[in-house]
This record gives structure tokens, C-alpha cells and sequence, in this order.
């Protein structure tokens, strides 16, 4: 049932993103595919952070190496994309597997700080092996549109739309784990680990678990940014990239897909928008360049003192509080910001009950 | 034999600025249980202000102490007015506010100084010494970074030790209910630590900086690296910060001169991720029992 509604709601907004892609102009299909980039590893961090309750500074880590796998394979073996795009989720998946065996031991700070390290280290492997990885100049990446949609067909549009294809896939594929037995004990080992091993769950498991997934999603987000900018090179794997898909999936609201859908939104439009208020002000470009890095910032630091349920946590509120019947699951959009949990049956965080179903939204 | 003796008097001289992002980070560490990962850019920040003060007055050591008295300020700054709300809450909101914080001043940097790389001059003659004929891989100024940061961990060491604000800072770490009871005030305390570890940290962005030039990002690798040296030392050792920031610049200086610079950064990868497998809490702690 959930797997069905799960799909109709991606056959609806898969309708929609085509019908918009056919009005918009390049540009704007070019924007639309980068969302769905950053929708990807922004949803994969969020259901990291927000449904296992660990942290990851260096998803960009796991996004470059997807978008290496891409390049690579697309170079020495001509695969398409279809192809490549699961095979570079796989392959940072594995990398994922690698990181979240040495996370599960690890908790708060000092996972945080070791993803940082990965963020800072990987790229600078391509400096190390040039001849492999192509240096600092990176390694180009084409994907062209299929010629039976005609030469006039916009190659920006084929980008949006297989980026859009992949991002709703992943998103069904993650709301419905999100929602299973898996996404159940990811939110025990996130509240209590100790009460979720006594219960009889692998914690060291699901915490790998969780860490293989989202490194999948970020592998393939790294995939689909290749093919999109048709440029893999160290200088878009920055710490700046990690960080902004933090501040995407914490604005969004930690451990919702829909707020992973807002970050992204944000985390793509917003800076292109700041950029260009600030050079028509007069600001120069390298001025206008640091302006949205500034604003990360400060939505990290805004959103986790005032308001740490995010937007989508913040639309949720409204329509608990407006709507005449309120919805029939209110979901707990994550343990990080549970510092508030006792506040009374109106907070989103309140600990059910025992022998309340649980049962959360995650979307 | 030469090389080898280069690699590790120069590994020296990068050891102990590691070293004094670890003792920063351990002072702050002590206190809240938080980990400032803004550490790094705050130390850009005022090692930046160093750079204009410098070349407006042509003072070097003007430039110095108007740093390290940014940094104090930045430090008790940043610790009033967005630490001061997530202390008490999951450790990883202070993670994400200090992530926050960390590109806000990147952020902020670049817009009032620019993203393009910057020298940053040096105390003094950066030119090699020699014992005799034989080139020792290290200058003048390396001698100063590694007094310098010594001499700051020793004052700091002292200060701990002898004065009522020292007794008040161990109180606070060791159990800040009972400090409060006993009429410490814990609050005033805590930003101290934070003004102290601001301070500590501008020392090791003025000391780095020479070598690695300025800019917006300049100071991340370093941050990453002075994480590690905390961690290999133990989060709650001081001396294990210094003893573990000299380890680590001295293996990763001989990685950088034998097999390649640009391995460095992924060796300190190899290395944090061992000692948080072999030994989480650090070489140099005492082993506490984890309440559940």
C-alpha cells in the first residue's frame, strides 16, 4: 500500500517535472537537473542524520567518488548511462561500507570530525595520480540525448530528465525503507541504543547500514553532477560542498525526504539568486561568489538555534495547528534537535507513549 | 641521513602548530564537551586582521598581538552568543552550529578580503640553518613557531596550575554543578575557556600562515590535522595535544618529503582512523566509564 502510494506521488511529480522541463529554458533545465542532484545526496544525508543519528561532514567525499567511477567508466568502457549511474552508487556504497565500519564505532564529534578529514583528504588523491584522475583539469564527461528525440531536442532537457528520473527513484526506494522494518530500527538506534540492542538489534549493523545507504545516494548524486556540468574535477568536491549539503538537509529538516526536496531547492536556486542581486549591486564577482557561502552559515547557525525542525517541520507545525483534522502521523523529523523533547504533547518531538504505535512520516 | 634529520626538524616546526589547534581544541573540549571546528577559520579571521594591521603600521609584532587579542575576543564572542544556547543540548547541534560558524567566517572573509591567495610574512629569516656544513631543513622562524607554541602551552600550563582562574577553569571541566555550588561562576568560566583557546588558535594561524599563504580556506587542512593531533592525545590531555601534534607533524612531514605532498592529507585520513579504531579515546587519556 505505502509502496503504491510512494509511487503514484513520483508518477505525479514525474508529470510535472516533464511538463515544466518543455516550457523552461535551458538554463532552467540545467537548474532543474542540478536540483535533483542535490535533492539525491541531500536525502541520503538527511536519512544518515535524521533516522540513524549519525553525522557526516563529507558526503562530497562520497559524491566525488561517484562522479570519478562515472567519468571512468564512461572514458575506458563506454557505458551508458543507465548503467553507470547504479554502477557509481555502487561503488560508493562500498566506500560508504569502508567509512560506516569505522563510524559505528565512533559517536558525535569525533565522527564528525573524521568525515571532515575525508571531506579535506579524497580529492587531493587526484592531484596524486594525474595520470588517472586527470589532475587538477579533471576528466570530462558527455552524455548525449538519444537522436530519436530529434537534433533540435535540448541536450539540457535529456540532463533534466534523466536527473529527475533517477532523483524520483531514489526517493521511492528511500521512503519505503524509510518506512520498513530498517527505517524502524534506524529510529530505536537513533533514541537509545542501548534499549535498541536489548531489543535484539545489530546496532553496529544498522549503523553501517545506514552510512552504505546514504553513501549510495551521494555516490549517484556525485554521478549525476557529472554528467550534468560534463566536468569532474577536484575543485567541485570541496569542504563547501559537503557543507552545503548539511545546511541543505538541515534547513530542509533533518530525516525528511521532503525537506530533502526543499534543501535542494535552496541550496540551488537561492545562491544563483544572491549571486546575481549582488553583482547587479555592484559587488564584484569573487565579493557575490561568498556571499551564499556566508548565507550557510548562517542557516546553519539560525536554523539550529530558533527553528532545528526545518522547514518541512515548520510546514508540518502549520498543518497540525490549521488543519481542521490533523494529520493521522506526526512525524519526529529527527533525534538531533530532541533537546526540546519534553515540552508537552504539542512538541513534534515528544516521545510517544509506550505501546503507542509508532509509526512516522517521512515525507 | 641529511634528508631524514630535514624531514624531522621540519616535521618539528609543523607539529607544533598542530599542536596548538589541538591544545585549543582541548581547552574548549574540557570545558563544554564541544568540538570548535570553527577553530580553524577563527584563526584565519584574525590571522587576516594580523595582515592589515601589519601593512598599515609596517609592524610586525603590532599585527601579532592585535591577533591574538582578536582572537581572545572572537573566541568569547563566538562562545556568548551561538555556543552559549546548544551547550546544553545533543552534542550534535554544537557540531552544527560550529560547522555553522566555521563558513560563516570563511563566508565573511571572502567578502572583505577577497578569495586570492596572500603571503603572509614571517617573524624572522626563513632561510635554512646550517650545523656545519649540513643543511638542517629548518629556519630561524621554525625555531620561533616551536618556542612560541611552547612557550604558550607552558603560560597556559602555569596559568592552570597557580592562578584562581586556572582553579576555577579545572573546576569547571571536572564538574561544573559542584563548581557552581561552591560559588564558581561557570558561565564566566566557559567563555574564558573559549577567549583562551581563540587566543591559542590565532598563535597557530599567525605561526602557519608563512607557509602556507592566506586565503579564505587556507586554514582547513590545518584544522583537519590539529583535530587529528587532539584526538591521537586524547580530547582532555593537553600535553597529549602537544605530544600528539609533534607525532603527527613529524610522520606526516616524512610522508610529504619521501613519498608526495599531496599524500599528506589522506595519511592524516589513515592516521585519525587508526587511532579511533585501536584506541578511541586517545593515547594519552584515562579510561572513564560511559554512562547509558
Amino acid at each position: 500500500m505505502t509502496l503504491l502510494r510512494h509511487l503514484a506521488a513520483a508518477v505525479v511529480a514525474g508529470a510535472v517535472i516533464w511538463a515544466a522541463s518543455v516550457q523552461l529554458n535551458a538554463f532552467r533545465d540545467f537548474q532543474m537537473a542540478e536540483i535533483a542532484v542535490y535533492v539525491v545526496a541531500i536525502a541520503g544525508l538527511s536519512v544518515l542524520i535524521g533516522l540513524s543519528g549519525q553525522i557526516s561532514l563529507g558526503h562530497g567525499a562520497f559524491m566525488a567518488v561517484g562522479a570519478y567511477t562515472t567519468a571512468l567508466l564512461m572514458m575506458h568502457l563506454n557505458w551508458a548511462w543507465w548503467a553507470v549511474f547504479p554502477a557509481s552508487a555502487a561503488v560508493a556504497a562500498a566506500g560508504g561500507a569502508v567509512v560506516g565500519l569505522a563510524a559505528a564505532r565512533l559517536h558525535g564529534p569525533y565522527l564528525a570530525g573524521a568525515t571532515l578529514l575525508l571531506a579535506v583528504a579524497l580529492p587531493s588523491l587526484a592531484n596524486q595520480f594525474p595520470g588517472v584522475f586527470g589532475g587538477d583539469q579533471g576528466l570530462s564527461v558527455t552524455v548525449l540525448a538519444p537522436a530519436s528525440l530529434g537534433a533540435a531536442f535540448p541536450q539540457t532537457r535529456w540532463l533534466a530528465w534523466i536527473c529527475a528520473l533517477a532523483a524520483l527513484i531514489t526517493l521511492v526506494v528511500l521512503a519505503n525503507l524509510a518506512r520498513s522494518r530498517v527505517g524502524r530500527d534506524w529510529r530505536a538506534i537513533r533514541d537509545d541504543p542501548v534499549a535498541a540492542a536489548l531489543a535484539g538489534l545489530n546496532v553496529a549493523w544498522l549503523r553501517v547500514l545506514a552510512f552504505i545507504v546514504s553513501a549510495a545516494c551521494a555516490g549517484l548524486a556525485g554521478a549525476m553532477l557529472a554528467v550534468t556540468t560534463s566536468l569532474v574535477s577536484p575543485g567541485s568536491f570541496t569542504l563547501s560542498l559537503s557543507i552545503a549539503l548539511l545546511a541543505g538537509a538541515v534547513l530542509g529538516g533533518l530525516g525528511t525526504l521532503l525537506g530533502a526536496l526543499w534543501g535542494g531547492l535552496v541550496i540551488v536556486l537561492v545562491p544563483t539568486y544572491v549571486t546575481d542581486v549582488a553583482t547587479s549591486h555592484g559587488l564584484s564577482g569573487g565579493v557575490a561568489a561568498n556571499v551564499p557561502i556566508a548565507a550557510y552559515g548562517v542557516v546553519l547557525i539560525v536554523v539550529m538555534l530558533v527553528f532545528p525542525y526545518g522547514i518541512q517541520g515548520g510546514l508540518r507545525r502549520l498543518a497540525t495547528r490549521f488543519l481542521p483534522t490533523p494529520p493521522a502521523r506526526i512525524g519526529t523529523p529527527g533525534r538531533l534537535p530532541s533537546a526540546d523533547d519534553d515540552k508537552g504533547p504539542d512538541s513534534p518531538y515528544r516521545r510517544p507513549p509506550v505501546g503507542e504505535h509508532q509509526e512516522e512520516g517521512t515525507s | 641521513m641529511t634528508e631524514f634529520l630535514q624531514f624531522t626538524l621540519g616535521g618539528v616546526s609543523f607539529g607544533m602548530v598542530y599542536a596548538a589547534i589541538a591544545l585549543s581544541l582541548v581547552l574548549i573540549w574540557r570545558g563544554t564537551r564541544i568540538l570548535n571546528y570553527a577553530q580553524g577559520a577563527m584563526a584565519m579571521f584574525t590571522t587576516y586582521i594580523a595582515l592589515t594591521v601589519i601593512t598599515h603600521t609596517g609592524s610586525y609584532w603590532e599585527g601579532f598581538v592585535v591577533a591574538l587579542a582578536a582572537g581572545l575576543v572572537l573566541g568569547a564572542v563566538a562562545e556568548r552568543t551561538v555556543i552559549r544556547p546548544v551547550e546544553s543540548k545533543p552534542p550534535l547541534n554544537a557540531v552544527v552550529v560550529t560547522i555553522g560558524l566555521l563558513v560563516l567566517i570563511e563566508g565573511i572573509a571572502g567578502i572583505v578580503y577577497g578569495g586570492q591567495y596572500r603571503s603572509f610574512p614571517a617573524a624572522f629569516s626563513v632561510t635554512g640553518l646550517y650545523a656545519g656544513s649540513v643543511p638542517l631543513g629548518i629556519s630561524r622562524n621554525d625555531l620561533f613557531v616551536a618556542g612560541a607554541v611552547l612557550l604558550a602551552a607552558l603560560a597556559l600550563a602555569a596559568m592552570f596550575r597557580y592562578t584562581s582562574a586556572g582553579l576555577r577553569l579545572r573546576a569547571a571541566a571536572f564538574n561544573a554543578y559542584a563548581a557552581r555550588l561552591l560559588g564558581v561562576r561557570v558561565g564566566r568560566v566557559l567563555t574564558l575557556g573559549w577567549a583562551l583557546a581563540g587566543l591559542i588558535g590565532a598563535l597557530a594561524g599567525l605561526l602557519v600562515s608563512p607557509n602556507t599563504f592566506l586565503y579564505p580556506a587556507s586554514m582547513d587542512s590545518i584544522f583537519v590535522l590539529g583535530f587529528t593531533a587532539a584526538v591521537i592525545g586524547g580530547l582532555d590531555s593537553p600535553v597529549g595535544a602537544i605530544v600528539g601534534g609533534l607525532i603527527l607533524g613529524v610522520v606526516l612531514n616524512y610522508v610529504g618529503g619521501y613519498l608526495g605532498p599531496n599524500l599528506v592529507p589522506i595519511f592524516g585520513l589513515v592516521a585519525l582512523m587508526a587511532v579511533l579504531l585501536i584506541r578511541p579515546s586517545g593515547l594519552f587519556s584515562v579510561t572513564h566509564e560511559r554512562r547509558v
